[in-house]
């Protein structure tokens, strides 16, 4: 069966923004190591731009929600999106509590959309399962 | 909700995806209706209705 066009637009809008996350980081981390590098504000602009397509995935996320004309799917998106965030907020929260108590090291606060997209992908798994 | 979807489809010897692709829903989404794992909203439930050329309460029942 060909892809429907909504599932069509998340796989350009991820692919785009991958592509552009890719090329943000590249680029930014490249500018940072000249002498000229910026300081002050143009510095703060700079380190956010690879977050910029980040953001771009998450929004691609809840667009395929919004988009998705078939009522069922729309459905199994759902569940798979609440699940996955269930999970990360409930493994962020336990291993902020290790942390607290010195049992695990500290960890970049993105580490929790890293985490998020990986458990869009269990998510998926337990929402379709026998769906 | 019971539904006699797999019936109504056998009489027109419509298969799964036949009528998903009328729908404009995937063979999945059929699926999931006809072994009452999903219930439709009502707009789907007429629309199954108006290809079907029945009214909804002779294709859906309260169990």
């Amino acid at each position: 069966m060909a892809m429907a066009p909504y599932m069509r637009r998340y796989t350009f809008r991820i692919l785009g923004f991958g592509l552009s996350y890719v090329g943000a980081l590249i680029g930014a981390i490249m500018v940072m190591k000249q002498p000229w590098a910026p300081t002050g504000p143009a510095a703060w602009a700079l380190a956010v731009l690879p977050a910029l397509p980040v953001v771009g995935m998450i929004w691609s996320i809840f667009r395929l929600i919004a988009e998705t004309d078939d009522e069922y799917q729309r459905f199994l998106f759902v569940k798979q999106v609440l699940i996955a965030t269930g999970l990360t907020l409930a493994i962020a929260t336990i291993w902020g509590f290790l942390e607290n108590f010195g049992m695990v090291q500290d960890v970049p606060a993105y580490h929790v959309t890293v985490l998020w997209f990986a458990m869009i992908g269990v998510g998926g798994s337990i929402a379709r399962f026998r769906a | 909700m019971k539904n006699r979807l797999k019936v109504l489809r056998a009489e027109r010897d419509w298969s799964q995806a036949d009528l998903a692709e009328r729908l404009q829903v995937s063979r999945q989404s059929v699926n999931a209706i006809e072994t009452g794992k999903y219930d439709p909203s009502l707009p789907l439930a007429f629309r199954i209705a108006e290809i079907f050329g029945l009214p909804i309460e002779a294709i859906f029942s309260k169990d």
